[in-house]
């Protein structure tokens, strides 16, 4: 079992020590079944023409008769085809927000919204969710309007098949920034398609307005999408794949735009100084807001943390300005795939990860 | 009696609309609007009555475009006659009843001008949209707007192309002028792109004053002195503009069930203005190949990429550089 402490150190960096050694190899079942997802939401483009690219090439490979050995099997998916056909967020209801067990295996009634019936579909296709059943990765594309880059953003920050293939995309890469945004949420609360499979992570990349396709945006993700892939042939192939850091960005709050008490309309915009400065580290007293009448509002919160999703148009109904997280550094270890031998005996009952 | 020949003589500018929300979820206007709504104090001006409007109310509870058409291609004769009422889709309804309140569009009791604010996803920078070759007092206007806010740059498009032409919430006046203020995604608020699109509306509101009383405030006689402005006798002198004049709309290239496979090249994205050559990168298909230009002569693309042109087939539009001269104007 993997054991973990936190060690206080100074600054703004906490770095997590395991009390396993680090040259200790973690054994991971193999990774069969991955699922590539577009158009959750119905607007965010990229998504959705890279998986209908994918659907295209794939189309192709069978014609052909490409065979691997072992292949991997990629699900390709458009999660919200009512959405994507009106280019809208969602019909009646964020479907990202429709993967609670709760949802899942709750009755459904004859005016259940359109989302809902859909996550149930994609639970039946990719999941049960929970179950052995479940695909073994889901990679669900998104786009931002805020300036965010390329972030992978998980509920875990000790999965090292996500944190792994964070580390993979950094190498191949280098040129586009890109961040690990974890998400605090315990197992059994969890909301989104990613959370359907046995891993998942949400690639999300911006900016980019909603309705529009940008050329690098869309580039970025297709190599994304590919290089995970990659990752994950190479994972199976029984290679150690080394261990390292990852610096995570944990989500710690939301802050709302200030707002009339009477009409509940936004008074102020993100201010210009912060505008497109995500993950740029803001301090107390920096400027956030900018009120029409020209007023400048400032953070006030104690402690210095990393803003992002600043700006994101689906967010103001939501009620979210932007998001603040704590950085820290998190050592993941060596990691290999579990033997055929591994996997039957984890498979009998003796936990599903091993330390060698 | 003017000091130019062709002089041409205009009636003051008595009554002035501010439209936002044409479409609904094209934040800066809405937000402009509403504000001034609350608190006119910032439009006012001596010997105008300026009004704020918010175009598609519908539209902007939603945050979405439109509701069942498009508003700002609403306003052709046969939609503003068309019988039918409640039956009608509501963006007609509503362009009847704006048509009744800043119209009837074309006869004299038309309000004199519509400002008509909007966003777009486009990288344009600050646009104005002239629907009219001929419109002294609107070219006038945007020569005094553009030597205003230099060295910041407002640039004119005019749309007077037959086919590609649109009937406008706008054409309701007898001056219509759009403002197209970008790049802005959707939905979203920039506070950079709401203080822009502020600063040429007070310089709008300025010359439509200066036109009307000549300088009032000692504030105004000095901003003319530091552009060096020539206003003498309660006439602009003639002045020439150079516009943009829109050519061509360039689709997505589209498979044989009109899927788009090609986007915005990345040399094109973000280059509007910029002159775009025969066999320069244009599209790149999803399959990572080029595209290129195949037209006779160079063009000066806009709109490049604007999110709510896909459903309309067009990747962006083509222009040519034109000067226009704009006669000397003066009050009736």
């Amino acid at each position: 079992m993997i054991q973990c402490s936190t060690v206080q150190c100074s600054g703004q960096e906490v770095v997590e020590r395991r009390q396993m050694e680090v040259d200790k190899v973690v054994c991971l079942p193999r990774l069969s079944r991955v699922a590539v997802c577009g158009g959750t939401h119905g607007n965010e483009l990229s998504g959705v023409y890279l998986v209908r690219e994918l659907l295209k090439e794939e189309k192709k490979a069978m014609e052909e008769e490409e065979e691997e050995e072992k292949p991997v099997s990629v699900v390709l998916v458009l999660s919200n085809p009512w959405a994507i056909q009106q280019c809208r967020r969602y019909v009646k209801t964020d479907l990202n927000r429709c993967f609670t067990h709760a949802s899942l295996n709750g009755p459904l009634s004859d005016s259940a919204p359109y989302e809902l019936i859909r996550s149930k579909e994609l639970n039946t296709l990719l999941g049960p969710k929970g179950s052995p059943e479940a695909v073994d990765l889901v990679c669900d594309l998104h786009n931002t309007t805020a300036n965010m880059g390329l972030c992978l953003i998980a509920y875990s920050d000790c999965d090292w098949i996500c944190l792994h293939t964070f580390k993979h995309f950094q190498r191949q890469m280098p040129d586009i920034p890109m961040r690990y945004i974890h998400f605090d949420v315990p197992k059994e609360e969890s909301y989104s398609l990613d959370s359907v499979g046995k891993h998942g992570f949400a690639m999300e990349i911006g900016p980019q307005p909603h309705g529009v396709v940008r050329s690098n945006i869309y580039t970025a993700m297709k190599f994304g999408v590919q290089h995970m892939l990659d990752w994950v042939r190479f994972f199976n192939s029984g290679t150690i794949i080394e261990g390292g850091f990852v610096d995570v960005f944990t989500m710690v709050k939301h802050i709302d735009y200030p707002r009339d008490s009477e009409t509940h309309n936004i008074i102020a915009a993100i201010h210009p100084q912060l505008q497109d400065r995500d993950f740029c580290l803001l301090h107390p007293e920096d400027p956030l807001f900018q009120t029409f009448s020209g007023e400048t509002l400032r953070y006030k919160g104690k402690e210095p943390l990393y803003p992002f999703f600043i700006n994101e148009c689906a967010y103001y109904e939501k009620g979210i300005a932007l998001s603040l997280a704590r950085k820290r550094r998190v050592m993941i270890p060596a990691i290999r795939v579990q033997t055929e031998q591994e996997q039957q005996a984890s498979e009998q009952g003796f936990g599903s990860e091993e330390e060698e | 009696m003017s000091a130019y020949k062709n002089s041409v003589c205009f009636n003051e500018a008595r009554r002035v609309a501010i439209f936002g929300g044409t479409h609904g979820n094209e934040m800066s206007g809405v937000t402009l609007v509403n504000l001034w709504v609350k608190n006119s104090a910032e439009i006012q001006r001596k010997g105008v009555e300026t009004k704020p409007f918010i175009a598609n109310p519908k539209a902007v509870e939603k945050c979405t475009r439109y509701v069942d058409t498009d508003l700002n291609r609403a306003f052709s004769p046969e939609n503003l006659s068309a019988p039918g009422g409640d039956d009608l889709p509501y963006e007609v309804q509503r362009a009847q009843e704006i048509n009744r309140i800043f119209g009837p569009k074309g006869s004299p009791e038309a309000y004199d001008v519509i400002f008509d604010l909007h966003n777009t996803t486009s990288n344009m920078g600050c646009t104005l949209i002239l629907e009219s070759s001929k419109d002294h007092f609107n070219l006038q206007m945007m020569n005094y707007i553009k030597k205003a806010i230099t060295p910041a740059s407002c640039l004119v498009l005019l749309n007077e192309h037959p086919l590609l032409k649109y009937s406008t919430s706008r054409s309701v006046a007898k001056h219509p002028v759009g403002l197209e203020v970008g790049p802005q995604p959707q939905g979203v608020l920039r506070s950079n792109i709401f203080e822009a699109m502020r600063v040429i509306l007070k310089h709008a509101l300025d010359f439509i004053e200066l036109f009307n009383e000549g300088p009032v405030c000692n504030t105004l006689e000095t901003l003319l002195a530091e552009m060096e402005y020539k206003f003498i006798g309660m006439e602009f002198p003639p002045c020439t503009v150079e516009v943009f004049w829109v050519s061509e709309r360039i689709d997505y290239p589209r498979d044989a069930n009109g899927n788009i496979i090609a986007m915005v090249h990345p040399n094109l994205q973000d280059c509007d203005w910029e002159p775009l050559n025969p066999g320069d990168p244009m599209f790149q298909t999803f399959d990572g190949k080029t595209i290129h230009y195949q037209g006779s002569g160079t063009v000066y693309p806009t709109f490049i990429n604007e999110a709510a042109y896909y459903e309309k087939q067009q990747a962006f539009v083509t222009t040519r550089r034109e000067t226009l001269v704009a006669s000397a104007i003066r009050k009736a």
